[in-house]
């Protein structure tokens, strides 16, 4: 495997005065250009484990390392503006155009403002949103797939080399979310990106990752490749592999020359 | 004759520059000064919930307090603090006008900006605040390009709210000497110039209107990112600040001002005065609506420089002495009370104006009623009124008690309506003033005060300690000297009392010097 990017060792995270554990004795290593899928439901920890990165929350025990430094000895605000973060359903500022939006992070590292514009419109080709005037449109102008790219653009802005995002497409219709998901997939092999996702969705984390991981209980409770995992001896990773095959064969069943002949 | 060839409409709008200039830049400074204060806090607050309950307390305590008694409790809180400072410090400032007024309306603005400060803040939704961390910002840079943006529009609601609040109330800080569009209310409404009530009211909303527009114009060009409308704004607001800033760096200092209390001889007097200055070449402006305790320690402290007051109202309420006096020896020991202050007695007018207990004389002669001994037995079948400070001054006390006199009612009013509903039987005695024409006109008779209960009330000129020495002054002033007597002054009372356009105190006081100049 190449050498680790991002690596957990032992931690842990509680909430609440220590009433809620979050996230459980977790150790996991995302290698260099790998693009991780982490695969959970809701409460099972997997948020929690992709914000100790970026130190938007920090850890109550053990050691996260990225790009081989300790987390806890680097200045948060430094460290975030390093790492791209693509949030759930955008939040992309209102108040800013599509330019100022994916210019933000540039601005706040000083970078000129003749040479922001110039990797806006880069950027805003690279999510495929150039031409039509994109650029000095408010968010609300939008549609959601638009926005999530926009939302893409502003996590690349700053040339970062690790991209950390939060169910990036969940909430967007089946056709623009598969559309966007090959898009991002394209563009992390394009730029060399080190990608961590999170997912709901099994099928998506299959089609996108290289590797997945996956949470429950606040507990990490397996880890590797699609052909990995399906040997596992997890109950629950088991059957969250065999979901999507069998919803495969049901339509094909149901839509019979759909399938594969 | 139509208001608007009406001559008090010209007289007013002549008054205008000084008043509406002193009302912007008391109002503007009001609100850059509540502003500064309130924004930090309430941004200070938005994340401690107990300092936040805290101030919000506050600020809501304020807003309930009436905000001519927060203008009136700011002046002796100044004066104590400037009294302070000298004997701390070695100097002391004005807490006169400007200072206090300014002081209570930017406490007066707080709330709204605290509170759509405060709220705006907190109801920015929390996934923009965390976005605002993932892109990397500090907190002071989320704060200021995320989280200050997004609450504007609630934030410039409170604004816009709180300058609407300063600038009408604003119009209540003539009192305590700020000059302001009030002026012409606080005049008008003692003189019965109702021109100038409806002038002074019309240009307080509209003023009120014109910022309040400005500021939505300003709000809407930030939010929908027009740079025109935004400039537009602004450049509206800043026009504002440059005309209220302008006269203020254009004032001369060395002009006498003449004070006035709040009622019509007052103002009339001072009229008088200021066009007798002006006639002997001195500078001169009045300073009209002022409270009875406030314009005395003006004088005291050189705010003003001349105004008249009365001699048993020194006596009992600045002095609080409890002897009665024969009206001679008064006069000699107030005399030497106030120049232990450095105040000049400079002479009396001529005329007293004393309270006096006062019926309709058709209902007294019913009644047999020609002293106030008469009135004992029926006082406690009869109702009496009095002004705003009767009933709690001395002579009111020194009444009841030389007399027993104990009365079924008793009720507040207004000085000039005072007249009329006695007059109607609204109420049976009222608490006047000797002096007022009204007595004459609706055929009112005082009651003589055998036991000499109300002490003697010569009209009075009193010069500032700066003033003493000013010949100049003194000669100017020199031809008013007892030459004002009671039936004079009665007129002249009466006609500034009336509601034409010969009933402004600047036209009554022509008519007094030519009618005293003739003697």
């Amino acid at each position: 495997m190449t050498p680790a990017l991002i690596s957990y060792t032992h931690v842990s995270k509680r909430f609440g005065g220590g009433a809620v554990t979050a996230v459980n004795d977790v150790s996991l290593d995302v290698g260099t250009g790998e693009f991780l899928a982490v695969v959970g439901g809701s409460g099972s920890g997997k948020t929690t484990l992709l914000r100790l990165a970026n130190r938007l929350i920090d850890a109550d025990q053990g050691t996260i390392t990225v790009e081989g430094e300790d987390v806890r000895a680097l200045d948060p605000v430094g460290l975030r503006r390093r790492i791209g973060y693509v949030f759930q359903s955008g939040g992309l500022f209102p108040h800013l155009s599509v330019g100022d939006n994916i210019g933000v992070t540039p601005r706040l590292l000083g970078t000129r403002p003749s040479e922001i514009a110039t990797r806006v419109d880069e950027l805003l080709a690279l999510v495929r949103l150039d031409g039509g005037g994109y650029r000095n449109r408010l968010p609300h102008e939008l549609s959601g797939g638009q926005r999530q790219r926009v939302g893409v653009a502003r996590a690349l802005a700053a040339k970062p080399r690790i991209v950390l995002m939060d169910e990036p497409f969940g909430a967007l219709d089946p056709l623009t979310r598969d559309a966007l998901g090959e898009d991002y997939r394209a563009l992390h092999k394009k730029l060399a990106l080190t990608t961590v996702m999170i997912t709901h969705d099994m099928t998506e984390a299959l089609l996108l990752a290289d590797r997945i991981a996956v949470m429950g209980g606040a507990k990490l409770l397996a880890q590797g490749t699609p052909a990995e995992l399906s040997e596992s001896r997890e109950p629950y990773v088991l059957e969250l592999m065999r979901t999507p095959r069998r919803q495969a064969e049901r339509l094909n069943a149901l839509l019979p020359g759909a399938g594969p002949p | 004759m139509s208001l608007l060839s009406d001559p008090r409409l010209a007289e007013a709008a002549g008054h205008l520059p000084d008043y509406l200039g002193n009302h912007l830049r008391v109002s503007l400074a009001a609100l850059a000064l509540g502003l500064a204060v309130s924004m930090p806090l309430a941004i200070l607050a938005r994340n401690r919930p107990v300092l936040r309950g805290a101030l919000l307390a506050v600020a809501s305590i304020v807003q309930t307090v009436p905000g001519l008694a927060l203008l009136a409790l700011f002046y002796p809180l100044l004066l104590a603090l400037a009294s302070l400072t000298l004997s701390w410090f070695g100097f002391d400032f004005s807490a006169f006008g400007f200072l206090p007024a300014m002081l209570a309306l930017a406490l007066y603005s707080m709330l709204p900006v605290l509170r759509n400060t405060i709220t705006g803040l907190n109801g920015i939704d929390p996934a923009l605040i965390e976005a605002a961390q993932g892109v990397g910002m500090t907190e002071r840079q989320s704060l200021v390009s995320v989280e200050l943006p997004l609450a504007l529009p609630v934030i410039m609601a409170g604004i816009r709210t709180a300058s609407v609040w300063v600038i009408g109330t604003a119009t209540l800080s003539t009192p305590i000497g700020q000059t302001s569009l009030g002026n012409y209310i606080f005049a008008g409404l003692q003189t019965q110039n109702w021109v100038f009530v409806l002038f002074g009211c019309v240009a307080a909303a509209a003023l009120a209107l014109i910022v309040d527009q400005l500021l939505a114009l300003l709000e809407s060009g930030l939010a929908l990112r027009r740079r025109v409308r935004a400039g537009l704004g602004g450049a509206g607001i800043a026009a504002l600040v440059a005309a209220a800033l302008v006269p203020a760096l254009a004032r001369t200092p060395s002009s006498y001002v003449v004070g006035a209390k709040t009622f019509t001889e007052q103002y009339v007097l001072a009229a008088l005065i200021t066009e007798r200055l002006q006639a002997a070449d001195l500078q001169a402006t009045t300073r009209a609506g002022l409270g009875s305790s406030v314009i005395y320690e003006a004088l005291a402290s050189g705010d003003v420089d001349l105004y008249v007051d009365y001699s048993g109202t020194l006596w009992l309420n600045q002095f609080h002495q409890t002897s009665i006096e024969p009206r001679e020896k008064l006069l000699t020991d107030l005399k030497a009370l106030l120049a232990k202050q450095d105040i000049t007695l400079f002479g009396t007018l001529g005329f007293e104006n004393a309270y006096a207990l006062v019926m309709p004389k058709k209902r007294a002669e019913a009644l047999g009623i020609h002293s106030i001994a008469d009135l004992v037995a029926h006082a406690p079948t009869l109702s009496i009124a009095g002004d705003y400070e009767f009933f709690s001054r001395p002579e009111w006390a020194a009444l009841r008690k030389a007399y027993g006199l104990s009365f079924r009612m008793q009720r507040q009013m207004q000085p000039d309506f005072m007249y009329a509903a006695v007059a109607s039987g609204d109420v049976d005695v009222i608490a006047g003033y000797t002096s007022d024409g009204l007595i004459a006109k609706y055929d009112l008779v005082t009651l003589d005060d055998p036991k000499q209960a109300i002490p003697p009330y010569d009209a009075l000129l009193l010069l500032a300690p700066k003033r003493a020495q000013d010949e100049k002054l003194k000669a100017a002033l020199k031809p008013l000297l007892d030459r004002i007597d009671i039936a004079t002054m009665r007129e002249a009372n009466l006609r500034a009392s009336g509601n034409d356009a010969d009933s402004s105190p600047a036209s009554v006081a022509r008519w007094l010097w030519q009618k005293i100049g003739e003697h």
